[in-house]
């Protein structure tokens, strides 16, 4: 039987993912030049509003069509509002201190809202299961889809396609543009860039709190240490599409969800490379990957060649 | 004024982490204070299992099943002129912070012997520590045989540390086991096996197979996991153009249940077979519905049928602990329980008063230990390895494990 279709379609959904997941790191760079690394993390909390939603405020038994909204709104909240906080408080503080500074305070931030998940969420300390959608999976010719995978084939274009609109056709998307160019310029022609650094931020949140619905979705079950790993590829995606780039970010995405699909695959099908094809080496040949793109293209596959600021 | 809201902000991120930090070890320490107060000498028996994270449910129930223990020898005064305490470090399952621990065990004077810990890689860590300080170590939970018999224990067995024995059989026997089961009772031929290339996993999947294949049956693929991630659907995709009738996997329950999940999800519907380290709770919710069939073998008898486990099994309830004893609580008390009597006979020898060299003395006595424990006699064997070696075989039914079949392993 061929299995390419089907492991093209496993990659696709992954690296939607990681997609919705990089577009958050890709426009506070975009903007502030910060690698967020907490994103990650409230990506994770993400799931957590969305369950809480789930478990603690609908009544038993409710429909997922009446409840997958809700929780959707419940996750983007929860995100946004990590976010902004951590923009206000533990970034904003440190903007015009070294680049190493605010990057120390991400880690801190994401190792603090772990652990604060970790030790206060009721039952976090271990996995916690995730409310599925009913029913069984599409056929598609000889690709099969779960009912889960659904939510992430639809939110991961519509989701693209507001960012495309919001960033290019709305005023504030033009003001995120012109800060994004020269922050300092911008200033001066009347760009509030305090509120567009916050805009910036809380978008980022709104997709990964998408995005981590669609993991609950996926896999059925999320735990504090979920971001860590995800946002780690998700960053990776934003480096190889072109960090500051939210169309690369979406396709860095895309490239490396397939890249481990397909390196899980057929690697071990390569005489004598039988020892390097299993899963556990997908990583190793995402980055692999990574390196090769950015040795030719440094900019990354969509990103432009930036001169350095005199 | 940036300086001084950078200052206030490291302060509180420190102070939050502090705080933080002292839940945890609070959280940890706390059980055993108050197992009883028989004056006298205190033996503090030390716990390292993982206390929170992806096996905390497998490792709340060795600390409890040891605290178990500690109370009732200190009820029954078993010991005369010792009161028993335990203390439970927090080893997350990774090999670092159970070498951390067992420093820690060997620092404190009052510590005879220490219950633990639950993986097999994590042991690794920690024999040379206690070995060293002649303090005893009893697993109820370690499988992998390169802990007792050396890593050329296919060839020739040599016992590594004299000071470590275990309660659990090893995965020299249970994966032969799974294997004879799979091949000769649910009549299936064509294998599927994966693992998470830990040191459990990877053996167990070693032994399957090399079982699998001398009854004649045929592995139709393998896969190694990262145990990192949660996405199998790559490996689900093999597993079902393999044309595999059954899949067995070395590793534990965090992975297991979501990749039963995804190969059922793919379309394979064969089941999946694991070892001890799938034996969980957790393993069935994580699964979800499509799990039922599963199958998982795990050392000894299961502990409800045992008659000798009744009473520990109400003294668990009686005792009112918040988490279930899980797949190794009746191993842990009897562990717990073979360094009491070891700590006893120690004690009887010497006049009713601990020695000055009391550890190795008690890493002496745990030798010659034998009594009837929860889980059949216990004792240990040359190699320090239980010479119980019982297993069964469970699936999940209705939404719970249950006992298939029971049976001695007899090498072939």
């Amino acid at each position: 039987m061929n299995e390419l279709p089907q492991q093209l379609v496993n990659g696709l959904l992954l690296g939607s993912m990681y997609g919705l997941v990089a577009i958050g790191y890709t426009m506070v760079y975009g903007i502030v030049q910060l690698i967020n690394f907490a994103h990650g993390e409230i990506f994770m909390t993400g799931a957590f509003g969305a369950l809480t939603v789930y478990a603690y405020i609908l009544p038993d038994g409710t429909s997922m069509w009446v409840a997958l909204p809700l929780m959707l709104v419940g996750a983007v909240l929860v995100a946004v509002t990590v976010a902004v906080g951590a923009e206000r408080f533990a970034y904003r503080p440190l903007r015009t201190a070294p680049r190493l500074a605010p990057l120390i305070t991400a880690i801190g931030l994401s190792l603090a809202l772990q652990q604060a998940v970790w030790a206060w969420y009721p039952g976090a300390k271990s996995a916690r299961t995730f409310p599925s959608i009913p029913g069984g999976p599409f056929e598609i010719g000889n690709v099969t889809i779960q009912t889960g995978d659904v939510f992430l084939v639809a939110a991961a274009p519509i989701s693209m396609a507001i960012l495309a609109y919001f960033v290019m056709r709305t005023r504030t998307g033009r003001g995120m543009q012109a800060t994004a160019q020269d922050p300092d310029t911008a200033k001066l022609m009347g760009v509030n860039t305090d509120r567009i650094i916050v805009i910036a931020f809380a978008l980022g949140a709104a997709f990964a709190a998408v995005g981590s619905v669609a993991y609950g979705l996926k896999y059925g079950q999320i735990d504090f240490r979920m971001g860590f790993i995800l946002g780690l590829k998700a960053f990776t995606a934003a480096v190889l599409g072109g960090i500051g780039n939210i169309y690369g970010a979406m396709l860095g995405g895309l490239v490396l969800g397939v890249a481990e699909a397909l390196s899980t695959a057929y690697i071990a099908d390569i005489p004598g490379m039988d020892k390097f094809g299993s899963q556990s080496w997908a990583d190793v040949w995402a980055f692999v990957l990574l390196i090769l793109v950015l040795l030719f293209r440094p900019q990354g596959l969509l990103g432009e060649r930036v001169a350095d600021r005199a | 004024m940036r300086q001084r809201s950078l200052i206030a902000i490291t302060a509180a991120l420190a102070a939050g982490a502090l705080t933080l930090t002292a839940c945890g070890s609070r959280d940890s320490g706390d059980k055993g204070s108050d197992s009883g107060n028989g004056g006298g000498t205190t033996v503090v028996i030390g716990v390292d299992a993982p206390l929170t994270g992806d096996l905390s449910a497998l490792g709340l129930g060795i600390r409890n099943s040891v605290d178990l223990a500690a109370k009732q020898a200190n009820k029954k005064n078993y010991v005369k002129g010792v009161t028993f305490k335990i203390e439970a470090k927090d080893d997350q399952a990774q090999p670092s912070s159970g070498q951390t621990n067992a420093t820690g065990f060997v620092g404190e004077k009052d510590v005879l012997g220490v219950v633990g810990p639950l993986n097999s890689s994590v042991a690794q860590s920690m024999q040379k520590v206690f070995d060293d300080a002649k303090l005893v170590e009893v697993s109820p939970a370690n499988t992998s045989p390169d802990l007792t018999q050396g890593p050329d224990w296919r060839k020739s067995k040599t016992r590594q540390y004299k000071s470590y024995f275990r309660t659990a059989t090893t995965d020299a026997i249970q994966g032969p086991f799974a294997a004879q089961y799979v091949f000769n009772k649910a009549k299936k031929t064509k294998a599927f096996v994966i693992d998470d290339k830990k040191t459990y996993g990877a053996g167990l999947a070693g032994t399957f197979t090399d079982e699998f294949k001398k009854l004649g049956g045929k592995i139709v693929g393998t896969e190694h996991i990262n145990p990192d991630t949660k996405d199998f659907s790559a490996v689900a995709t093999k597993v079902k153009n393999s044309g595999a009738q059954v899949v067995y996997y070395g590793g534990e329950y965090p992975q297991a249940g979501p990749l039963s999940k995804q190969i059922k999800a793919a379309g394979a519907k064969i089941p999946l077979v694991g070892g001890d380290g799938i034996y969980a709770d957790d393993f069935i919710k994580l699964a979800g519905a499509s799990g039922t069939g599963d199958l998982a073998t795990s050392v000894g008898a299961p502990v409800e049928t045992l008659d000798s486990a009744k009473e520990f099994v109400d003294n668990y309830k009686a005792a009112g602990y918040k988490e279930a004893y899980a797949a190794y609580g009746g191993y842990s008390y009897d562990s717990a329980w073979s360094i009491i009597e070891a700590v006893k006979k120690v004690v009887d020898d010497n006049g009713g008063k601990l020695p000055s060299d009391a550890r190795a003395k008690v890493t002496a006595a745990m030798q010659s230990v034998s009594f009837d424990g929860v889980t059949g006699k216990v004792s240990f064997d040359e190699y320090g390895d239980a010479t119980n070696k019982q297993l069964t075989v469970y699936s999940v039914t209705g939404g719970a494990w249950k006992a298939v079949e029971s049976g001695t392993y007899n090498g072939s």
